[in-house]
């Protein structure tokens, strides 16, 4: 997609982001005995954004836009797949890592991440079980935080 | 003399000397690998300096940028990719130079004119930062308002080439700095119920997720296969420094003053420092054809002033807390989480941390003559790590520290949106430093404008009235009109 399509389309969003903010804000108290309050930032911002909005809209229309500017390369769905996938990963994490425990998420998210990134299944899974215990030492034993066992309490 | 007595004591430790040492193998490392920059090694390196006290949490952190910033250079010269962004301005003529046969005067160059550039922008902050602070214990409100807004200015009209959209990201900055309860008034702005929001956006997990969950991002979409450009032991990469010293003196010193200075400027790093010092390099250059065939004055000026502006944007943040760059935004953290909390206060407070911290910034440019030389003889090892290999591990240790900050997982969200969101903003060619420019000083802003409008009574004349704030106040509403005032002069011409 051009990069002054994606802009009208981020101009439309960030418009309507800096309308609420800046609606949402008339409600927020005033500091007592001065007519400002905890609203007035959030209204600058709000007024701001609408007005950054109405500046990339204007500009996507007119055709104008920095010298350079270049619109995003586009990607083979491979490669997008693999982002997701490491995305999707810390999304696991946040899913189940209390449930799960961190010895048991840590492995398989590193697995996924691995093989999204091409690397041989053996070698991506003894990666990820060495990366795992790795950092659980330095951060569990080392650093003393608390990651969650899960499933693995009974070891605890 | 004391305070000075104190922190060589507080440096010369084995466990200070160890956390150096370490951290400058770390930055070496990862400076060296193309994709993982200075400013995320800073970033992983938070969870762990959580741990340790103020003097080595700040060493770590100084030792790791400086070395990371060097090591960048080696990968330009080998593979032709710039190991941290600082060093693309110049990976062109230093890859010339290994395909040329003289891949020992890339690093070379690379690695002395860093120490030397770096060294300057050091003596700069021990020189400026004292003076600076003198000058600032008489600042009120009415200064740091326009100080910070001098500071978004620079950020959106000097550092960046699309004014709209750093504009935009500064707002999405101060708008996620508007998240919790630290408001003049108290009020639970944005937190929409949420417990964890009222304290607000944890700023470490923010800058973990801008800074490295994104970098990771940006691998999967974009892995490239390097080629090695050099097959043979390197030889001795000292050989001719001396001669390059005495042919390109001015170079060395115009590279450094202006690194130091852009250093200075919020929102602007070393990226930007080495981009500007080598185009003026090439534009005053007695041979400007050889530029970009391997030719070495760009390093030479380029490569100082990478590194002379890590010392440089130390300054404000000491001084103001007002950070130079998005490596020292997140030192500022870190001073805060320390009780270090910047300002001229913790010069006539604490000098000896101060000065502790001068001491390990200059032990860090010495130690990088050796440890960078040895980092070179390493160097074809190194880069034949998969990185696909590293940034799994990488995103481990990402969510790991995100979640140690706070002990709570609600850290990892923030890391995994902040992540998504800085990695959409700059494919869409929105710059991030402003944004986090905002989250750190939107609560600052905020305050000093209430206690100076309180202080006015509500006009807002005074907010001029004190010389430096009239000063600074000018500067800032001259930067945001001048497009205006040239537009105008252009239209009354034509």
């Amino acid at each position: 997609m051009p990069l002054r399509s994606i802009d009208r389309l981020l101009g439309l969003g960030l418009g309507a982001l800096g309308a609420a903010v800046f609606w949402s804000a008339r409600s927020l108290p005033a500091v007592p005995g001065q007519k400002l309050g905890a609203g007035f930032l959030p209204m600058l911002v709000g007024a701001g954004l609408v007005a950054c909005a109405l500046g990339l809209l204007w500009r996507s229309w007119r055709g104008g836009g920095p010298d350079g500017a270049q619109a995003p390369t586009a990607h083979a769905r491979g490669d997008i797949a693999s982002a997701a996938v490491i995305a999707g990963s810390v999304l696991a994490y946040i899913l189940w890592a209390d449930a799960l425990g961190f010895l048991l998420i840590g492995p398989l998210c590193l697995l996924a991440s691995f093989l999204a990134l091409k690397v041989r299944p053996l070698p991506a899974l003894g990666w990820a079980i060495a990366g795992t215990l790795v950092v659980h030492l330095a951060f569990y034993k080392l650093m003393r935080v608390p990651l969650p066992w899960g499933l693995l309490r009974p070891l605890y | 003399m004391d305070a000075l007595t104190t922190a060589f004591g507080m440096v010369f430790q084995p466990y200070v000397l160890m956390v150096i040492l370490l951290s400058a193998v770390y930055g070496l490392f990862i400076g060296a690998i193309p994709g993982l920059t200075a400013t995320m090694a800073t970033a992983l390196l938070v969870p762990v300096t959580f741990f340790m006290a103020p003097i080595p949490a700040i060493a770590a952190i100084v030792t790791a940028t400086a070395m990371a910033i060097f090591s960048g250079d080696i990968p330009s010269a080998l593979l032709r990719m710039p190991g941290t962004p600082a060093s693309a301005a110049y990976t062109d003529e230093a890859y010339n130079l290994t395909r040329q046969g003289k891949a020992e005067l890339a690093l070379g160059a690379g690695l002395v004119f860093s120490v030397l550039g770096g060294i300057f922008g050091v003596l700069v902050l021990c020189l400026a930062a004292p003076a600076l602070a003198e000058v600032a214990l008489k600042f009120s409100s009415f200064e740091y308002f326009w100080l910070v807004m001098l500071g978004f200015t620079c950020a959106i009209f000097i550092a960046g080439n699309d004014a709209l959209k750093g504009c935009t990201s500064l707002l999405i900055g101060l708008l996620i700095s508007c998240v919790g309860l630290e408001n003049p008034a108290g009020a639970a702005r944005y937190t929409f119920g949420n417990a964890e929001l009222m304290g607000g956006i944890s700023l470490i997990p923010l800058m973990i997720g801008m800074f490295a969950m994104s970098e990771v991002l940006r691998f999967a979409l974009a892995r490239v296969k390097p080629e090695m450009a050099i097959d043979r032991p390197f030889g001795n990469v000292f050989a001719g420094m001396w001669a390059l010293i005495r042919k390109y003196p001015l170079q060395l010193l115009r590279g450094s003053a202006l690194g130091t200075v852009v250093g200075a400027l919020p929102g602007a790093g070393a990226d930007i420092a080495a981009w500007m010092s080598y185009a003026m390099s090439k534009r005053f250059s007695k041979e400007p054809e050889k530029f970009g065939t391997g030719h070495v004055e760009g390093i030479v000026e380029a490569g100082a002033a990478n590194n002379a502006a890590l010392g440089g944007a130390w300054i404000p943040a000491l001084v103001f807390g007002i950070p130079g760059d998005s490596i020292t935004a997140i030192a500022i953290g870190v001073l805060y989480m320390k009780n270090m909390n910047p300002g001229p206060m913790l010069f006539v407070e604490n000098p000896q941390n101060i000065y502790a911290v001068f001491i390990v910034f200059m032990l860090a440019q010495l130690l990088m003559l050796p440890l960078g030389w040895l980092a070179i003889l390493a160097a074809k090892r190194v880069l034949r790590i998969p990185a696909a290999l590293l940034m799994p591990l990488i995103l481990l240790f990402c969510v790991v520290g995100s979640f140690a900050i706070n002990n709570s997982m609600f850290g990892v969200v923030v890391m995994l949106l902040a992540g998504l969101g800085a990695f959409f903003m700059e494919r869409w060619g929105f710059p991030v430093a402003p944004t986090i420019l905002g989250v750190v000083l939107g609560t600052m802003l905020e305050e000093h404008f209430f206690s100076s409008l309180i202080k006015a009574d509500g006009q807002l004349l005074p907010f001029f009235e004190r010389p430096i704030a009239g000063t600074l106040g000018a500067l800032t509403l001259l930067i945001w009109f001048w497009p205006l005032v040239g537009a105008l002069r252009r239209r009354l011409r034509g």
